[in-house]
């Protein structure tokens, strides 16, 4: 690397970590590839709340909203004699109460966390990871299930093997509602078939292993056909969620039901997978771990995040080898990443995102989120309702998407509003020498200096092209 | 669904409209004044993409299928004049119960249904068959741009140039494929706009001078802005004289408030459109997005999820037509979804990704007849690889008839620019009167 130090440790801190915090900079210049190897441990990433309710207990709340508003409609419905009932809490108001409690506080602990680690590169990868299994609250039960599915699932596995990653994410809770395999029941299994003669239909939900298939693994571009993504959901029937028959120790948790699992052999992209009750697709997983098709998508949108929007070709190869000889182990990829000259191009070619905007600007005032209540309507104005990405794609990354005249607007009037009230007595100028180092323009130092006010000149910073990108 | 991040504290004025995106509703509108000629110069075109792959056979439920119940068992949408039951258009087909707004255009000839309709994608990807139904092309990523913004390219050649002022702005503040392009298209979302007094605008228009990114951006949101605050007012003075609004559920119990005060919302947000595009230098075409059409599990019938997202498309719609008033007579609508889903229903009460599925046409001169294109019948046999409504007709083949009918684009655009190499694809022939 030819680069001066001090450019590659405004680098280090703002493509690869949150934007730069204090004189995170200045440390990170000494030695810029060390400062983000040493952020990289078997632990995982960090969790962003300590003590937090566990998932059976949080759907437990939720099944008590559904039944009290069932008992509220059967006492409704039956006239006369039920005016002594207690009215129903109004269930739209506690569905509200428990996002806003649980969700609402999960959100906040994470923004708390990017907001002030020091091992930045380390959230920004967990947050990569959180991204790509996407659990999105648009489900309304789900919102309530993404905290704890990052905690649980994503973050101490994000520097493990993919494999695992990719089996406590399926078989975690909330992906299981949220791509509807709870309720998949296979339709030859003994549960459809006493279903069936109790006049009820289940059957099928070719969801969650489709998405398995496009998104979390292979790519759309390893060309399997419907009847592997149907083979598949066969093979997954019986990864579900305990219900309260199933006694308390089951009810709410990961349970593999084997009289709702197909029974039979299943032939998914050409491999056949003889029947094994959770193993089954226990095993496609691990095939799909080890496609290289799986390499070499999950390259892709490494370098495509990380890096440029059209990321050179010999990154990806780079971070695909590294997947491939590592056997799917995410510390190497992401010490490959870091140790590779293409991550260093001076250009920032990366536009962040509403997050990665909001983020990167308290790290630049050296201030904290504040309430929720506050800073969720500006992101969503911005384009990204926190905890609830529009599909299960998860939220695009690229200049195209975010950089739309409506949501610049949206940015201006955050920065006004927010430098107002975060700049206090500090110097616009210094603020900016740290948040961007070497990344500082000459143009962009000169507007800064010339504001006509502290907030005016941090406003410009957080405006600025080369705030704006990483 | 829908209800996600919670609502903190009551609603300001400026929130309402800010929910209304909350619905997952969004606009994109692009087009000033593309035409020399001063009457086309009036025609107008939303083209509104619901999401998700929506479910064709509960739109427009074949009730009068002989397949139909069979294959839906509890989904499926009763019969005309049955509690609940689809409303009649023919023998055949009727309207979804929550669409009441579209199906009384549709008796006075302004709403039809293309049935049997599909993108060339056969691959039941979400993300890729929303790519083709955006970009125009046969394949997934097949272009970066557009169709409706090359389009507007299009126009604007015939009219002499790009310099013909054309604008675009949108209800969003991220930038959808249909309109991406490279004829610059501007978006809007309520709230937080810039204050004319402030001195950033101007400084950022100069630091931005040199970037072709945030430049043009800043540009674009900022000339949106004055434009934004006169449709508001419009929409309000309205809204202020309306007269009550009628049940969106047809008739049904009273939905839950948050369902009503949604659907209220959505019926706003279709009147801040119809304020863009009849300001005195209005917009002429806009894409509008209408997602969670996802259905895979409890969908339900003519109540329920699915019912819930219609009654929002239906009063977006409503709106829309309310608020466009004499201009309806120069607009039309399309609504299109990147696929259908599974004729049967799965084991889950909902459906999977499946192929055909419904487009709504509505407009104030739509030539009358009956349903658009073939319909293949849900007969054992006629299902597509035994599972999905057979396409009969190629997306691409309508959108053509309303750009070269109702906004005049020639047949060599259409085949070559608009949608490459589509020669073989007509146009849909007299749409409009």
């Amino acid at each position: 690397m030819a680069y001066d130090k001090d450019l590659l440790g405004a680098i280090a801190a703002t493509r690869l970590g949150l934007g730069a915090r204090g004189d995170e900079i200045a440390q990170a210049s000494a030695d810029p590839q060390g400062w983000l190897l040493t952020q990289i441990r078997p632990g995982g990433a960090d969790l962003f709340r300590a003590e937090m309710p566990s998932v059976p207990e949080r759907l437990a709340e939720y099944r008590q909203i559904g039944l009290a508003r069932r008992q509220a409609q059967m006492s409704t419905g039956t006239g006369a004699g039920t005016a002594t009932e207690a009215p129903a809490p109004d269930v739209v108001q506690e569905v509200r109460r428990l996002i806003r409690e649980n969700a609402g506080q999960d959100i906040s602990s994470r923004l708390q966390l990017a907001a002030a680690t020091n091992a930045a590169f380390r959230e920004r990868w967990a947050l990569f990871w959180a991204n790509h299994f996407t659990v999105s609250g648009v489900k309304g039960i789900t919102a309530n299930l993404i905290g704890p599915f990052e905690q649980e699932a994503i973050r101490p596995r994000v520097f493990g093997r993919f494999e695992d990653l990719l089996v406590a994410s399926s078989g975690h809770q909330a992906m299981l509602l949220y791509l509807d395999q709870a309720q998949s029941v296979g339709p030859t299994s003994p549960a459809a078939m006493r279903a069936g003669r109790n006049g009820r239909r289940v059957g099928l939900n070719e969801n969650l292993a489709r998405e398995i298939l496009e998104l979390h693994t292979v790519g759309v571009e390893a060309g399997y056909s419907q009847a592997d993504v149907t083979e598949f959901a066969r093979a997954m029937t019986g990864w579900s969620i305990g219900t309260e028959r199933e006694g308390a120790d089951q009810e709410g948790r990961f349970v593999f039901r084997d009289n709702a699992h197909e029974p039979g052999a299943r032939v998914i992209m050409g491999r056949r997978y003889e029947d094994g009750g959770y193993d089954q697709a226990r095993a496609v997983m691990r095939d799909l771990a080890a496609s290289p098709n799986t390499a070499h998508h999950l390259a892709t949108k490494i370098a495509r995040h990380f890096v440029a929007d059209d990321p050179p070709p010999s990154l990806t190869e780079r971070l695909a080898s590294a997947y491939t000889e590592s056997r799917g182990d995410l510390a190497v990829v992401a010490r490959s990443l870091i140790t590779a000259p293409e991550t260093w191009t001076p250009l920032p070619a990366k536009f962040k995102t509403p997050y990665e905007f909001m983020v990167s600007s308290w790290r630049a005032a050296g201030t904290s989120p504040g309430e929720i209540a506050k800073v969720a309507p500006v992101m969503a104005s911005m384009g990204m309702r926190t905890f609830a990405a529009p599909s299960p794609k998860g939220w695009p990354d690229d200049t195209a998407s975010w950089a739309a005249p409506d949501g610049i607007i949206k940015r201006m009037a955050w920065s006004e509003t927010f430098s107002t009230q975060a700049v206090g007595e500090r110097d616009p100028v210094t603020l900016a020498q740290n948040a961007l180092g070497a990344r500082l323009t000459s143009l962009g130092a000169k507007t800064i200096a010339r504001a006509e006010t502290r907030a005016e000149g941090l406003s410009i910073l957080l405006m600025s092209p080369e705030f704006q990108r990483r | 669904m829908t209800d996600i991040l919670p609502r903190f504290g009551p609603l300001s004025r400026r929130q309402i409209f800010a929910r209304s995106l909350a619905l997952g509703i969004t606009l994109e509108f692009a087009g000033t004044q593309v035409f020399a000629d001063p009457l086309a110069a009036k025609r107008k075109l939303v083209v509104i993409i619901c999401r998700g792959g929506q479910d064709g056979l509960s739109v427009s439920p074949p009730v009068g299928d002989g397949a139909y119940a069979a294959l839906r068992g509890p989904i499926a949408i009763p019969g005309f004049g049955e509690p609940g039951g689809a409303l009649k258009l023919d023998e055949t087909f009727g309207l979804h119960p929550a669409l009441s707004a579209t199906h009384a255009l549709a008796m006075k000839g302004e709403a039809r249904i293309a049935p049997a309709i599909a993108t060339p994608d056969r691959e039941r990807s979400h993300f890729e068959a929303q790519d083709v139904l955006e970009n125009g092309c046969t394949v997934a990523y097949g272009a970066a741009s557009g169709w409706l913004n090359r389009a507007l390219t299009a126009m604007n050649t015939r009219s002499g140039g790009a310099s013909s002022g054309v604008k675009a702005i949108s209800v969003a503040a991220t930038a959808p494929l249909i309109l991406r392009g490279p004829v610059e298209t501007a978006s809007w979302s309520p709230g937080g706009g810039a204050e004319p007094d402030h001195r950033l605008p101007g400084i950022l228009q100069d630091l931005y001078a040199n970037d072709p990114v945030l430049g043009p951006a800043l540009a674009t949101g900022l000339a949106t802005q004055g434009m934004a605050k006169e449709a508001s007012a419009m929409v309000q003075s309205e809204m202020a004289a309306a007269p009550p609004e009628p049940d969106m559920m047809n008739g049904a119990s009273a939905p839950p408030q948050s369902t009503r005060e949604r659907a209220a919302d959505a019926r706003k947000l279709g009147l801040t459109l119809a304020a863009f595009m009849t300001a005195p230098d209005g917009k002429q075409v806009a894409a509008v997005s209408v997602e969670n059409f996802d259905t895979h599990a409890n969908q339900g019938s003519s109540q329920g999820q699915l019912a819930t997202r219609l009654a929002y498309l239906d009063a977006f719609i409503d709106g829309l037509h309310t608020g466009l008033g004499p201009a309806w007579a120069d607009t039309v609508v399309v609504t299109a979804t990147e696929f259908g889903r599974t004729a049967r229903v799965n084991g889950t009460r909902g459906t999977d990704h499946g192929t055909a599925s419904t487009a709504l046409v509505l407009g104030g001169s739509l030539s009358r007849g009956g349903i658009i294109g073939d319909w293949p019948t849900l007969a054992p046999g006629s299902l597509f690889e035994n599972r999905d409504t057979a396409p009969t007709m190629d997306m691409r083949g309508l959108f053509k008839g309303v750009l070269h009918d109702h906004l005049g684009v020639d047949r060599a655009a259409l085949d070559a620019l608009v949608f490459p190499e589509s020669a073989r694809i007509a146009p849909h022939a007299r749409l409009t009167a």
